[in-house]
């Protein structure tokens, strides 16, 4: 009855769920708002490259340059040099919101790529089809390459979602909240191994969540 | 309804059309063919405006689309329906969907266009697969959403650009019996490429033969095919292979052109030459003519001169087979 971990450790019975939440909202704030603006980054970036509808080379590059370097940088570091942005942003540079303003600058060029990817699978054939329809470029990319590239694009969020949770561990060794900062500053810096374990466990369940839905979704509206 | 005048197109220091000039009378079928790399392509992009002729016009029911740009082009593609070989429907939409698409990039009303899309679903024979997705659908059902979209928009035109070519050959019969139906049905002009000489023998009016960019040959289909002597001809109605292994015989073509068997074989035979046997023949009754050839043995290389001789003089189109 002494034995202070797990079900008696109160970083387990109280910490747990608001954690758990916080990790939740994080990850979706940031993939809702990575999706939100890096599919339409994600579609400049194709129509401007070579072969796209409208192909600027110049401007492909410079598009191309910055979503690399963002990309290269350390998350860890990419926090760090954004918390005064955070703070612009929401006010302060701990909690889970100002995570969030990192997670989603960190994952817009990810997401942005995966998106550039995905487009480039639609053949060249219906599109050309669409423009003899009359199409313009607005129609084609909204009537046939996005719809055409769906299930694409929706895995490819799921999978910059899946790396927002790990981000989210990251960000709890800087005031970031969440089952990261749980970990670190009960499992790891209080020797708690039973709260290590639960918030690995708890961050597994998640994953396996996300991709499970992520896959049901994709299937959904793959009629190929 | 539709006119090419000079018209050329050119990739860097490649000439891939050269003066190309066609008219095609509206209501026609008209067929162009040629050899991987002739042009034919080429040829429809310019027609639709993907791609910019380098010099000349192509005019479809009088509007010059190599003026147009921006809206203006897009405008002049409405008139132009698209069938392609490899259909290019979208994986996303069902078959109706697919069908409204043009009318929806048009601005029409979903309802309208939904109504429309069902009732030429209902014109091809597919007025029950409304609901399928393309890849529920077999090659030809695929091409045939791909004619009843091309008609959406009630073109005046209808471009084919190798319709048939992934089809087997039940299926290319159906395609192009339902092509022709448009042409009786709804007076459409129907520009067809391709590179099978059965699609032009099939339902043609007119055609023209595409050789390095340029127009090798055009005119009325039964006039391509009468002509004696022509290339094209031989492609379109050819005669099964022949293997000789006498070196003592050789072979006469004659073309049933403006003549027929009889007149052939009483001819050979007041010339005193013995015509020994009838090889190989391909005839087709085109427009109710009967048209084709026929190859004959005969004793001997001095005896084929002889014969091609005699026929010539009367007026029947002769000559020694390879």
């Amino acid at each position: 009855m002494n034995d202070p971990t797990w079900l008696n450790n109160p970083a387990i019975t109280q910490q747990m769920l608001p954690a758990t939440i916080e990790t939740l909202l994080m990850t979706l704030w940031s993939t809702g708002l990575a999706v939100l603006i890096g599919l339409p980054l994600g579609i400049w970036l194709f129509t401007s490259s070579k072969g796209g509808l409208k192909a600027r080379p110049a401007l492909y590059r410079v598009l191309s340059l910055i979503v690399d370097i963002t990309r290269s940088i350390p998350f860890i570091i990419l926090i760090i040099a954004l918390i005064p942005f955070a703070r612009f942003v929401v006010g302060s540079a701990l909690g889970w919101q100002a995570t969030v303003v990192s997670l989603t600058i960190g994952a817009i060029p990810f997401y942005a790529r995966l998106v550039e990817n995905s487009l480039r699978e639609v053949s060249e054939g219906k599109v050309e089809a669409a423009l003899m329809m009359g199409a313009s470029h607005g129609q084609v990319i909204r009537q046939v390459y996005v719809p055409e590239a769906k299930p694409g694009l929706i895995g490819a969020a799921t999978v910059t979602s899946v790396t927002l949770v790990s981000y989210t561990a990251m960000a709890g060794a800087v005031g970031g909240g969440g089952l990261g900062a749980l970990a670190i500053s009960y499992g790891y810096q209080r020797y708690q191994a039973d709260t290590m374990i639960a918030c690995i466990i708890v961050l597994v369940l998640i994953v396996a969540l996300i991709q499970f839905i992520g896959d049901r979704l994709a299937r959904a509206v793959d009629h190929r | 309804m539709i006119e090419l005048r000079g018209l050329r197109k050119v990739f860097g220091p490649t000439v891939a059309l050269e003066e190309i000039d066609l008219s095609v009378p509206a209501g026609e079928i008209h067929g162009i063919v040629g050899r991987s790399g002739a042009g034919k392509s080429t040829l429809i992009r310019c027609l639709t405006g993907l791609e910019r002729p380098s010099s000349g016009t192509v005019s479809i029911d009088g509007v010059d689309i190599t003026d147009q740009s921006g809206s203006g082009l897009r405008e002049a593609r409405r008139n132009i329906g698209m069938v392609f070989q490899h259909v290019n429907l979208l994986d996303s939409r069902t078959a109706l969907h697919n069908v409204a698409h043009p009318l929806q990039i048009a601005g029409v009303s979903k309802s309208e266009r939904l109504a429309k899309a069902r009732e030429l679903l209902d014109f091809v024979g597919l007025g029950d697969r409304v609901d399928n997705f393309p890849a529920q659908l077999s090659g030809g059902q695929k091409q045939r959403v791909g004619i009843a979209r091309a008609l959406a928009a009630e073109p005046k035109v209808l471009l084919c650009d190798e319709p048939t070519s992934a089809l087997d050959a039940t299926t290319t019969d159906q395609i192009l019996g339902l092509i022709r139906s448009l042409r009786d049905r709804l007076g459409i002009t129907v520009l067809i490429i391709t590179h099978e000489m059965s699609v032009i023998r099939e339902i043609c009016d007119s055609v023209t033969l595409l050789a390095d960019g340029r127009v090798a040959k055009t005119g009325k289909l039964a006039e391509v095919i009468s002509e004696p002597g022509s290339d094209l001809a031989k492609d379109l109605v050819p005669l099964p292979p022949i293997g000789l292994d006498d070196s003592d015989t050789a072979l006469v073509e004659v073309s049933l052109a403006g003549t027929s068997l009889p007149q052939v074989l009483t001819c050979a035979q007041s010339a005193g030459v013995g015509a020994e046997a009838i090889l190989a023949g391909a005839v087709e009754t085109i427009e109710g003519k009967q048209i084709g050839r026929i190859r004959f043995t005969v004793a001997g290389a001095a005896q084929s001169k002889e014969l091609i001789a005699a026929l010539v003089a009367d007026g029947i189109y002769a000559e020694e087979a390879a």
